[in-house]
């Protein structure tokens, strides 16, 4: 497909009360870069139930235009309806660029929709620039576990579209709420959608681990011992407010739920601060978490790869280490 | 019941090293293994075949004629059959020429081995990360899909299937034929028995190369039918350890160290 316009879209991915994720609205920020080097506009593009929410973010966050689609069949994402409706668009308007968050929801309709235009995809990136020679967008983003970046380009086809990680990119406010918004009248009829959401399973005993929209996250690994060991990490995560995460060694142990693992077979999460306790710091750990802000890195072993990555290190051992610093934080709070 | 599951050969990532002299991949001597998630979808359709014993599972990967001991471990573990889908012609696919040449080898085994109820991928491979060509065979097919699945089962003409989800697990409806890919579930895959593992060494399996797909378009497959290129690709840079607190006691470091997270204001 021809691109129409030099404009680049992103798409704000919505919550099931019509209120935008945080991973659109990061996309924005180095939207409004790409936006300005391609010469086009910087649109948003907004499906969901009720969105008005999202659209208002959506223009707070300094999008130019904004694209709706509000209807009750996209209360809940849908493979179907979603592809469909950016399908529709996508056509319709014809974007050079497409930014999708990397979310699984994102991961599940970035490769659909791109096939169905017959059109390159870049999965997962975590930095976004325009190739100087060429024009095109320079998508780069991790593989073999982290061990490798490559940098791929989408040169004869559009629009090109890439996933970008959530938590690279700031929010970043404009300070104007003044997008020109569009609702598109587009629906999906019921038989076209061909999956069917039964039910949600929230287990009341756990809490609802959310790894990758978390601030601070305090993770376990091996070296905690067992699930008893978890005591002190969960303790300090309590006076930060953060999340408890864990390396895949405690998952396979049997120590932790695996909704808690943070790494390649786990969840991708880049918070504000992330401490490793008892953590080696396995590549695949590290390709989960490295793209954090500040990494503490409490450790026996003074060779643990996960020193490597760390902005702040304690060699030593983490039942000392971490009742002594959950008090001392308590202090520092009150 | 006719399940087929599609694998991939990948070097063990947990074994790749770092030459620090020129900041390469060593790639020597790294051990070949089926793709992680892969088994875990395999898993998948051994335990349909559990509950429905005259259910038939068909392995089917696209690679070197090396990947064929991928798939002979599959069929010592519960495939009943295996496809290997090789030509040069094939080589430089990035994801969307891949998922169109292994949708044409899908029709192909289809009409060889019957039609599939499902078809089944990891949910990503090892090497490349990328999530992409589940769903693009999906979209070539026009089947409906599932990612992120942890569990599946037969429910009347579909399946019920099982969903890690950001908000808790969801449990999802599909019709058939469907695709799903797979993650991680809280069990492991099973093992090879000796009696397979014997079968499955003595087995042979058929490889399709282009000539049997004639009507495969022959500008979108391998790398000039590729809308991505790697324009360059490099070791990341590793941020060096910056501080290491050493107070006298463990006690005085924790101490040291919530100052020091205090001062920089990230709690």
């Amino acid at each position: 497909m021809e691109a129409k316009t030099k404009d680049l879209w992103v798409y704000i991915e919505t919550k099931e009360d019509g209120s935008a994720k945080s991973v659109g609205l990061e996309l924005l920020n180095p939207g409004r870069d790409l936006a300005d080097k391609q010469g086009g506009a910087l649109t948003a593009i907004v499906i969901g139930e009720h969105v008005e929410e999202a659209v208002r973010a959506a223009s707070f966050y300094g999008a130019d235009k904004v694209i709706a689609v509000d209807g009750p069949e996209f209360k809940n994402y849908t493979t179907d309806a979603y592809t469909a409706a950016l399908y529709y668009l996508i056509e319709k308007y014809g974007p050079t660029t497409l930014l999708i968050g990397a979310t699984p929801d994102g991961r599940d309709m970035g490769p659909r929709l791109s096939c169905r235009l017959k059109t390159g995809l870049t999965a997962d990136c975590t930095a976004l620039d325009i190739d100087t020679e060429s024009g095109n967008v320079a998508w780069t983003r991790p593989a073999f576990g982290g061990n490798l970046m490559a940098t791929i380009i989408c040169p004869d086809f559009r629009p090109q579209i890439g996933t970008v990680r959530p938590g690279v990119f700031k929010k970043k406010p404009s300070g104007e709420d003044k997008a020109e918004v569009h609702y598109e009248d587009f629906h999906v009829a019921e038989e076209d959608i061909h999956t069917r959401l039964l039910e949600v399973i929230r287990d009341a005993a756990e809490e609802i681990v959310n790894l990758e929209d978390a601030d601070i996250i305090v993770s376990g690994g091996r070296g905690v011992g067992g699930p008893e060991g978890f005591k002190p990490v969960k303790a300090l995560a309590d006076v930060l407010g953060a999340t408890v995460g864990s390396s895949r060694a405690a998952v396979d142990a049997g120590w932790i739920s695996h909704a808690h693992q943070v790494g390649q077979t786990g969840k991708t999460v880049a918070p504000k601060l992330y401490i490793a306790c008892g953590i080696s710091g396995a590549i695949q750990h590290l390709a989960g978490m490295s793209g954090s802000d500040c990494i503490v890195a409490i450790n026996k072993d003074p060779d643990a790869p996960i020193f490597d990555v760390a902005d702040y290190g304690i060699v030593g051992d983490l039942f000392e280490v971490l009742p002594a610093l959950t008090e001392e934080i308590k202090k520092l709070k009150s | 019941m006719n399940v087929l599951v599609c694998i991939k050969q990948v070097p063990d990532t947990t074994e790749i090293k770092i030459n620090p002299e020129t900041n390469t991949l060593i790639r020597d001597g790294v051990p070949s293994i089926v793709n992680t998630f892969d088994t875990y979808a395999l898993e998948a359709a051994a335990r349909i075949k559990d509950k429905n014993p005259d259910t038939k599972i068909v392995v089917l990967s696209m690679g070197p004629e090396q990947a064929k001991n991928a798939l002979k471990e599959c069929l010592s573990i519960a495939a009943d059959k295996a496809y290997l889908v090789s030509d040069r012609a094939f080589g430089g696919s990035d994801t969307l020429a891949t998922s169109y040449i292994l949708s044409n080898a899908i029709r192909k085994v289809e009409e060889l081995e019957g039609k599939f109820d499902a078809v089944f991928c990891g949910k990503q491979a090892i090497d490349g990360d990328t999530a992409q060509v589940g769903p693009e065979i999906a979209e070539h097919l026009k089947y409906p899909q599932v990612t992120y699945a942890l569990e599946i089962e037969a429910d009347g003409d579909g399946f019920k299937v099982l969903k890690e989800g950001q908000d808790g697990n969801q449990v999802i409806a599909v019709s058939a034929p469907c695709l799903i890919t797979f993650t991680k579930p809280s069990f492991d895959p099973r093992y090879p028995t000796v009696r397979r593992k014997m079968a499955a060494n003595k087995a042979q399996i058929p490889t399709l190369t282009a000539e049997d797909f004639p009507q495969i378009d022959r500008e979108r497959i391998g790398l000039k039918g590729s809308p991505t290129h790697v324009k360059r690709s490099f070791v990341p840079e590793k941020k060096k350890g910056d501080l290491k607190i050493k107070e006298d006691t463990n006690e005085a470091s924790a101490i040291k160290l919530a100052q020091l997270l205090n001062d920089a204001h990230v709690i």
